[in-house]
């Protein structure tokens, strides 16, 4: 808990029930084979474990199911003091290596994310802006278009309220809040949580409403395919240049509430050519939430990222049932000999 | 101030090694912060002195190595330092440039009792 914001771990909930409360954590353990795995569960009562409806899962000799994600041996701590840098500074100081991402425990979370994302072929975007640069907006909107198109779940984040997860669902689209208390970004265990009780349909798209905060969220992968940064000509086109770990983040800018270019003192094209000084060749929109335009090519955007998902799935569905035919002809075979 | 997740991070890493160590104590924690990193290495270090506070790493020296920030320059086809997002290649002025080195957030080492 930090003294100076009082933002930390504790505080977050997703739809008013606790995260940390709630029973499910990361949990790490190392099979025979030498194998490390990092697995979240959702504990029921004891310490029985059902897997997170996250990837494949499978059970122990224990009885005990686990969801996996193979992609985090690297949290296996090296405490291997032989080879360190450093010299002790006491008689008594023991050096240990550690050599470890600070945000390894997020990206394990985030990797089974994008794995739970990929199994079911749903499109994930981190919608990243500032405060009132109309990313609301631009969602009841989007979803508004894609009605009876593509189905369309939304995770909101705020520090308090569900204002905004409140108008989402006026729509007719699922959306979960999830409240970061006294924290400035969504991080990935966050999302998970609300993914599962979400539960998007296969082939869906999943839009996460960030915190309105230009720079905490930047550090965070939430699991999603691509982070959009939302800038609006209300603000200064200078912003990319103020700001650039999260345009460097982004992999689309959407410059939004055009409408008013009228009224402002925003050059579209300075800000264009200054996201792309951080992030060389990044691709803009150029939007208005209230009045539609540009639309046509944010919708394309959307649906292109959705048809990519599910034919990605689908590929690899296929893949997996060629394995499946390749193995029930192995095992045929095999009864014939024996 | 995400400075104090990533120092709940970095507590966490330190505490899971410690652990493993059996340590008593924890009286340095060298840590990596590429120049390009997303952090701000005062911020992280108070938050730091906060979070651990009441664990066998109250106390702690936190040691920050900077790592210099490097680039791969496309029209120079070099590589190229870079002291921060948004800078130019000093050799050529373009600003396509990829980040090849400089970004890490890392904990290094930590020295124990």
């Amino acid at each position: 808990m930090c003294t100076t914001c009082g933002c930390g771990d504790g505080e977050a909930r997703v739809d008013g029930v606790s995260v940390t409360d709630a029973g499910e954590h990361l949990h790490e353990h190392r099979h025979d084979d030498g194998t490390t795995h990092t697995h979240w569960h959702v504990r029921q009562g004891g310490h029985s474990h059902v897997p997170a409806p996250a990837a494949a899962p499978h059970q122990h000799a224990d009885g005990t199911w686990h969801s996996h994600d193979h992609d985090v041996a690297a949290l296996a701590t090296a405490a291997a003091p032989l080879g360190s840098v450093h010299e002790p500074g006491l008689p008594s100081e023991r050096i240990v290596r550690i050599e470890q991402d600070i945000l390894a425990r997020n990206d394990a979370f985030a990797a089974a994310n994008r794995q739970a994302l990929a199994d079911r072929g749903i499109f994930a975007l981190n919608l990243v802006s500032s405060p009132g640069s109309g990313k609301t907006t631009l969602l009841v909107r989007t979803i508004e278009a894609l009605k009876g198109r593509i189905p369309v779940c939304v995770i909101e984040g705020d520090q308090q309220t569900s204002l905004d997860a409140d108008r989402i669902r006026a729509t007719g689209a699922a959306a979960v809040q999830v409240n970061t208390g006294k924290g400035c970004h969504l991080d990935a265990h966050m999302v998970g949580r609300a993914m599962a009780q979400l539960a998007p349909p296969d082939g869906s798209l999943l839009l996460v409403e960030n915190v309105g905060n230009l720079v905490c969220p930047a550090a965070f992968d939430l699991g999603e395919a691509h982070k959009v940064v939302i800038l609006s000509v209300t603000e200064g086109d200078d912003k990319p240049l103020k700001y650039p770990d999260m345009f460097r983040a982004a992999d689309l800018m959407l410059v939004n509430k055009v409408d008013l270019l009228p009224y402002v003192q925003f050059d579209v094209g300075a800000a264009v050519e200054y996201a792309q000084r951080i992030k060389p060749g990044l691709a803009s929109i150029r939007v208005s939430a209230t009045k539609g335009d540009g639309f046509e090519a944010w919708l394309a955007w959307l649906e292109r990222g959705v048809a990519d998902a599910r034919a990605a799935r689908d590929r690899n569905v296929a893949a997996l049932r060629r394995r499946v035919a390749e193995l029930e002809g192995q095992l045929a075979a095999a009864d014939r000999v024996a | 101030m995400h400075e104090v997740a990533l120092a709940e991070g970095v507590l966490r890493i330190v505490m899971d090694a410690a652990r493993a160590s059996a340590a008593t104590r924890v009286h340095t924690v060298w840590l990596e912060l590429g120049a390009l990193a997303h952090v701000e290495p005062d911020a992280l270090e108070f938050c730091f002195d906060a979070v651990t506070r009441g664990s066998v790493a109250e106390g702690a020296r936190l040691e920050i190595a900077r790592t210099a920030g490097t680039a791969w320059c496309m029209p120079c086809g070099t590589r190229v330092p870079l002291a921060r997002l948004g800078d130019a290649c000093p050799a050529c002025g373009s600003h396509q440039l990829q980040v090849l080195e400089g970004d890490a957030m890392r904990v290094k080492e930590i020295g124990i009792a």
